[in-house]
């Protein structure tokens, strides 16, 4: 199920601004990476890379290479479509679709790509919400719409409706920074349980966050404002936190800067 | 001890003299009764006059008022209400009159009869006769419009919105917008050369949608370019971001989430086309008696219908009643339209209750 990531050699651009610039670096599988920077050094821009999903924004242009288990996402004949498939993603708001149930915005990814039986979605569906914690508090009202949810049960609801096409991997731009340190826990827990099955990749603002549900810890930072951004190092959660190799490293966590 | 006076000049700031909630009501009618006195005194017998002398007096007397009362800042705050009021009912007075002298002329000769008899029999002098034709006319001849304009409008609009980058996207834009301002007689005379001086098809009801469909066409596409704009790109990315193909995302998210306004601006563009007259005279031609096929010969129209009443009256009462009972079905035609247009964006509009 879960599968390895082999960063080698990325770049991104935005239209002719370079946001980041030759990041190289292995995600394990069934673990939580947690990528933390200042502001604007392009931990989102180097995320949505990992999907092919910066290709989406106008003028978003990649070099380097993203192997997953031995296979180029870039490479030629990748469907891009297949690559979001098997790489599920949160977004820092939530965002169910606004026309449709909360069942409907499970079901959304398995329904709209054709690959499903009928007789298996409900199953699935139910399956999805126990696993984003959110099946006690909307099974009666599964054919309310989904944004009449709070705020933290929409992003549990975006996380079932990404964990209900069985991603291999599942990607979270800061998925807490909306939410209250009640749903935070909640999601936080639920990335305990999920990391069992999938690979996971979370970028994060909170250093207790990343402290807390990370495995391995990457640190991001540009050399200066209009500089493209850069990985400085990459290491297990603890070692970052306690004995980071370089010493930018230990001013952003003990907040000397950024 | 010492809070005390500071929390009392604190209360006292914020509270202030301020005029009773019925003064703008008094203030207008006051200055309404002026304006007829000073109307009356000055022998003004335009109602126009009158009714520009009370505005003039309900902006000034506002202001006057207040800022005696409240104080200037207030004052300008009401002034600032009572010039949207002003404009407000100078926007809705030639509206109401004209549905006011629409109704009052129209029902005259408005009924069942009148609905479903044509003018074969009935010479344009004489009375009797109905519009039962024209509405059917009018009734294919929009459809046929709508059926045409609407497909490639929404097509180009999404193109525009979801795939149009660089030189073509610009092209397109730019003709839609010299579209936008083509004259009715111009489409109208295109299509009169085009599909019956050049391919020499006759006069029909199909030749006025022609017509029509070029009229509506940029309206769609604007209109529905705008609504697809509104749609958040967030839930283009969440759908994206499931794998699902962008054709599958604009045909389950994003048209979905943009229906209800889509459809009202398609029945608005509907609603203006109805009432088309030039592309309609020189097309489909006009004609006194019940022609169900668009396809060949002449068809009437309501628009049609409502000009040559008129210009064929030669001065007889019947007709003109026959007129203004038409226009009244026209108005009442596009009245539905919108309202219906309404209904559908409430009904479709993104649910948010819990
Ligand atoms: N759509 C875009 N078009 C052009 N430039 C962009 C776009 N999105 C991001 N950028 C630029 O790319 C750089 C990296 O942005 P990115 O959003 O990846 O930062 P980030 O690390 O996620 O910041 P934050 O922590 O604030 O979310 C920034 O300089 C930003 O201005
Ligand atoms: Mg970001």
């Amino acid at each position: 199920m879960a599968k390895r990531i082999d960063v080698s050699g990325l770049t991104a651009y935005y239209g002719a601004h370079k946001a980041i610039e030759d990041i190289s670096m292995t995600v394990e599988p069934r673990s939580v990476t947690a990528f933390i920077g200042p502001s604007g050094c392009g931990k989102s821009t180097f995320l949505r890379t990992l999907n092919r999903m910066h290709e989406v924004t106008p003028g978003g242009r990649v070099e380097g290479k993203v192997l997953l288990d031995d296979e180029d996402l870039y490479g030629n004949g990748i469907d891009p479509v297949a690559v979001r498939r098997t790489i599920g993603m949160v977004f820092q708001r939530p965002n169910p679709f606004p026309t449709m149930s909360i069942f409907d915005n499970v079901a959304a990814g398995l329904r709209l790509n054709g690959s499903y039986k009928k007789s298996e979605l409900s199953d699935i569906v139910e399956r999805s919400l126990k696993g984003a914690n959110l099946w006690n508090e909307v099974k009666d009202r599964l054919n309310k719409p989904g944004s009449g949810l709070s705020g933290g049960q929409q992003q549990r609801l975006c996380i079932a409706r990404a964990i209900a096409v069985e991603p291999q991997v599942l990607l979270m731009d800061e998925p807490c920074s909306a939410l209250d340190p009640i749903s935070t826990l909640a999601i936080e827990d639920l990335i305990g349980e999920l990391k069992e099955r999938f690979t996971i990749v979370i970028v994060t603002h909170n250093m207790q966050q990343a402290a807390r549900v990370s495995d391995r810890t990457a640190f991001f930072n540009l050399a200066a404002v209009g500089q493209p951004g850069r990985l400085i190092e990459i290491d297990d959660t603890e070692r970052i936190f306690s004995n980071p190799s370089v010493q930018a490293t230990e001013d952003y966590i003990s907040g000397r800067f950024g | 001890m010492s809070t005390a006076p500071v929390s009392h000049r604190r209360a006292s700031t914020l509270r202030g003299a301020s005029l009773p909630k019925w003064s703008p009501w008094a203030i207008a009618v006051g200055s309404v009764a002026v304006a007829a006195g000073i109307g009356l005194g000055a022998g003004l017998d335009s109602k126009v006059q009158w009714g520009l002398i009370a505005a003039i007096l309900f902006v000034l007397g506002t202001y006057a008022i207040a800022a005696r009362v409240e104080g200037r800042r207030q004052a300008k705050d009401r002034v600032a209400t009572s010039l949207v009021w002003v404009c407000f009912i100078v926007a809705v007075v030639p509206l109401a009159s004209l549905i006011w002298e629409t109704v009052k002329r129209g029902v005259k000769v408005f009924d069942v009869y009148f609905l479903t008899h044509s003018m074969g029999v009935v010479a344009d002098t004489q009375p009797g006769g109905g519009i039962y034709h024209a509405i059917i006319g009018t009734l294919e001849q929009v459809a046929i419009a709508t059926l045409i304009a609407v497909p490639i409008g929404v097509l180009t609009a999404i193109y525009l919105v979801e795939y149009g980058r660089g030189k073509l996207a610009k092209a397109v834009t730019f003709f839609v917008d010299v579209m936008t301002g083509i004259p009715s007689i111009v489409a109208g005379l295109f299509i009169l050369s085009f599909w019956i001086l050049i391919l020499d098809m006759g006069y029909s009801g199909f030749a006025g949608s022609l017509a029509l469909s070029i009229l509506m066409m940029p309206v769609v596409v604007r209109s529905t370019e705008e609504m697809l704009k509104l749609v958040p790109n967030e839930l283009r990315e969440a759908s994206l971001a499931l794998g699902i193909p962008k054709w599958r995302t604009i045909l389950k998210v994003v048209l979905p989430t943009s229906i209800g306004g889509i459809t009202t601006g398609v029945m608005l563009a509907v609603a203006r086309i109805t009432g088309e007259t030039a592309p309609v005279l020189l097309l489909v031609w006009g004609t006194s008696v019940i022609n169900d096929n668009p396809f060949s010969d002449p068809q009437a129209s309501l628009p049609l219908y409502i000009y040559q009443q008129y210009a064929n009256s030669a001065g007889s009462g019947a007709a003109y009643d026959r007129a203004w009972a038409a226009a009244l079905a026209l108005i009442a035609f596009v009245m539905i339209l919108n309202l219906a247009a309404r209904g559908i964006a409430r009904w479709k509009a993104p649910k948010t209750g819990r």
